[in-house]
């Protein structure tokens, strides 16, 4: 049974993104990963083509679809084996703070840019200090007249070099309450007092430009806070929810990609006793693969569909987003056993993934504070 | 297990010399270059870190396995890439101090252990590192020649090694495998063709390379160990370069631990440190017993084959526990770490490949159990 209903307009818009993937993005794959950036103008060509804010209205510039066109960019992307290009962050975690929160000016003002690829978001809310006790950060956003002084550091920002505009999470140092301190904010690249830092080296993800950002002084219009004063916290966990499925479409989506090619492999190579897959330790090991994606892919198309229907289930993607990371890093380490020496080779595509999928378990909440939230909600 | 006072002072020696000369940031670039640690091995050798247990008329430590494991494994724990990069170099000429005559071995071994020269051996011709029942590579007699062709694969130090020592059928195949032989193949002989592997997913330091041979011409002499046991030679040196990988991978597991330790011990959030969570402190509780588990085992096969007792099967058993419990054990290491755990700069990751590729090399854990239980089960009536 098909839980998702996809429609023809999902099918069509499917195979028109494979073919536009397969020509404008997997051939440059390997380069962009060595110079650890992904040019703009693949943004610019990928908006333009309608693959960019697929769910974002028409009236802004988006596709006017829905939550299924935002997974099929996921799984299509994460076909192409590399993880650099961020437009899943930009179009269903970040580009919906403005949507929801923004005024209609702003909206107006940065919507349609966001959609054709002209403007590429990040969302900075992690700090050196402050990574999973966000109620810790240190970044101040203090009035003064009509404007608003941001100042402090923030790290691991994806999209940190290029992007455009920056979704900053801030505290007021003069609100009373913790917890109602904190605001978020829309920075310009290009505004006096914010700049880069370094590009971080990393495991995997080499093609996305993590970095850090520092506001020093950075003054912005006040109508760039998103929402009201003091209600960063409040914003944040009502988008978490998406943030956590979209992790755990990326992570199902990555498994599935692992074990398509682990069973190749094990089909068409020869070992001792004839082809790989007739080994019964080998056969048993893809089948326990493949019971592990096929129950990951099954929970997941059940929370698209309830999310798409509305439904509040923070407990059940906190759950999809630490056991689907954990699981993709199971196949992609269990994958590499299969492929024996092959495995340790960087020409063996699945080796790019094993080094991708290990973050998953620590971005968008790690899976320690995923257990957290559920123990809250479910257990206590 | 009590290690002897010589045991401990050469543990020492190598705790203080990997403290004294691997810098992580030295590692990174080496590993971006691809360029092997030469001045490092050079007098990694000069404080006889390198041939621990080779006879000492080859400039060899003419002590054991266990001082030898004790070396590898300070030297990983100290940096996972650099101290493995120490230990390969030696990589084949375990095999050519058992097996080698002593002509062989002068002109050879006292080069590897002066870390001047790093070694090199071609066994395997499939993906899979302990798999002979593909052995295509023949060496066919003339006069006073073998004459070599074949493919082998997955050659460490492969391009890079002063001398090769080749698995050869000799004679038409047999089913038990027996008209196999190794012969030691000079690298400038006409003929040889190597293919650098390119990237790897981790140790890209140490070279690897696939290795051609058309009718390579060597004397008959550069027959090592006896014709006919180049099979039982090959498993012989397998056996006991698990256990130098067992100990690695007991290093790497240990210094991804290590830095685990110290950073929940000091990262602050929600204002607690991360050793305050019960969660965190059992992941310590789970790894500092893993690392242990596979200690022990790891030294007891090392101490055994001292004592003439070599066991394959202990050798199985040390070498798929401990790559599973070092990549399980530097996994934990990022994931303690969070963000930081997955940057370069933190080292762990680097740690979490490298034991990744030890679990690769040398047979999968489905090999080990294989040879494990061809072993325990033995022939059924
Ligand atoms: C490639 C990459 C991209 C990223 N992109 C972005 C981005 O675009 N924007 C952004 O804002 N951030 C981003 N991040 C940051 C990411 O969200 C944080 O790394 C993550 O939230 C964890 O924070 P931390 O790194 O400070 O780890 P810490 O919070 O210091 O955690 C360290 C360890 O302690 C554990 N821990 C913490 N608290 C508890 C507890 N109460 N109980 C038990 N265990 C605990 C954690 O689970 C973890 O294992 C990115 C990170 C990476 C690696």
């Amino acid at each position: 049974m098909q839980l998702l209903s996809y429609t023809e307009d999902h099918h069509r818009f499917r195979a028109r993104l494979r073919k536009f993937l397969a020509e404008e993005v997997t051939p440059h794959v390997d380069q962009w990963e060595k110079e650890h950036i992904i040019p703009r103008a693949v943004w610019q060509k990928m908006g333009r083509a309608g693959f960019i804010c697929p769910a974002l209205p028409k009236e802004y510039g988006g596709g006017g679809g829905d939550f299924l066109h935002a997974v099929i960019v996921i799984e299509e992307i994460a076909r192409t084996n590399h993880s650099g290009l961020a437009t899943p962050l930009h179009s269903d975690i970040v580009v919906p703070y403005l949507e929801s929160y923004a005024t209609e000016e702003l909206k107006r003002k940065y919507l349609p840019g966001c959609a054709c690829g002209d403007i590429i978001t990040a969302v900075a809310m992690t700090e050196p200090n402050a990574g999973s006790d966000l109620a810790s950060m240190q970044t101040t956003a203090e009035e003064d007249g009509g404007e608003i002084v941001l100042n402090g550091s923030k790290t691991f920002i994806t999209n940190g070099i290029n992007c455009d505009l920056v979704v900053v999470a801030a505290k007021d140092p003069r609100a009373a309450e913790a917890h109602q301190a904190l605001s978020l904010y829309l920075v310009e690249a290009g505004t006096p007092g914010f700049s880069r830092g370094r590009r971080l080296e990393k495991m995997g993800y080499h093609s996305q430009d993590t970095a850090e950002l520092f506001f020093n002084n950075c003054r912005i219009p006040k109508s760039n806070r998103l929402g009201a004063a003091g209600t960063g916290f409040y914003m944040l966990m009502e988008k978490l929810q998406q943030e956590r499925l979209v992790v755990a479409v990326m992570a199902v989506a990555a498994a599935e990609g692992i074990l398509e090619q682990a069973m190749r492999y094990c089909r068409e190579t020869m070992g001792p006793k004839g082809p790989l897959n007739r080994s019964q330790a080998l056969a048993f090991a893809l089948v326990e693969m493949s019971t592990e994606v096929k129950i990951g892919r099954t929970f997941l198309d059940k929370l698209i569909v309830e999310h798409m229907a509305g439904s509040r289930i923070i407990v059940e993607t906190s759950m999809a987003k630490y056991w689907t990371s954990e699981m993709a890093k199971r196949i992609a380490d269990r994958a590499l056993d299969l492929f024996s020496q092959a495995g340790a080779l960087e020409k063996t595509p699945i080796v790019r993934t094993f080094r991708d999928v290990r973050v998953m378990s620590i971005f968008a909440g790690t899976n320690e504070i995923m257990k957290g939230i559920i123990a809250k909600m479910k257990i206590n | 297990m009590e290690l002897t006072r010589s045991q401990k002072e050469i543990q020492k020696a190598a705790q203080e010399f990997a403290k004294g000369e691997f810098d992580k940031e030295v590692t990174v670039e080496l590993e971006q270059s691809r360029s092997y640690p030469a001045e490092l091995l050079q007098k990694a050798a000069e404080l006889g870190f390198v041939g621990l247990q080779f006879a000492e008329e080859y400039g060899g430590g003419g002590l054991g396995l266990v001082d030898a494991c004790l070396v590898a494994e300070a030297l990983c724990r100290k940096d996972s890439t650099m101290g493995s990069a120490v230990v390969l170099a030696a990589f084949g000429a375990e095999c050519l101090h058992r097996f080698g005559d002593k002509k062989m071995k002068e002109q050879y071994l006292e080069q590897v252990t002066a870390g001047k020269m790093l070694a090199g051996i071609a066994l395997g011709e499939s993906d899979r590192g302990d798999d002979f029942t593909v052995l295509d590579t023949t060496a066919t007699r003339s006069d006073n020649e073998w004459i070599i062709n074949g493919k082998k694969r997955y050659v460490t130090n492969g391009g890079a090694a002063g001398f090769y020592l080749v698995l050869c059928r000799t004679e038409a195949k047999h089913a038990e495998n027996s008209g196999v032989a190794l012969i030691l193949v000079e690298p400038d002989r006409p003929g040889i063709t190597v293919a650098d592997l390119g990237d790897k997913l981790a140790l890209n330091s140490v070279a690897l390379a696939d290795i051609t041979f058309a009718d390579v011409r060597v004397p008959l002499t550069n027959l090592v160990g006896k014709e006919g046991q180049g099979l039982a030679q090959a498993r012989a040196f397998l056996d006991e370069v698990k256990i130098l990988a067992a100990a690695r991978a007991v290093g790497i597991a240990a210094g991804a631990f290590d830095r685990a330790l110290a950073y929940v011990k000091q990262r602050e959030q929600f204002e607690r440190k991360l050793a305050q969570f019960q969660i965190t402190r059992h992941k310590i509780a789970d790894m500092a017993t893993k690392i242990e588990l596979a200690r022990l085992i790891t030294y007891r096969a090392a101490a055994d084959f001292d004592k003439g007792k070599a066991d394959p099967t202990l050798s199985a058993m040390a070498k798929m526990t401990a790559a599973r419990m070092a990549v399980e054990v530097a996994d934990e290491a990022i994931q303690l770490f969070g963000g930081y755990g997955y940057m370069t700069e933190q080292e762990v990751e680097r740690y979490y490949r490298d034991a990744k590729t030890i679990e690769l090399c040398l047979g999968t854990r489905e090999s080990q159990k294989d040879r494990i239980a061809d072993l325990v089960i033995g022939k059924l009536k």
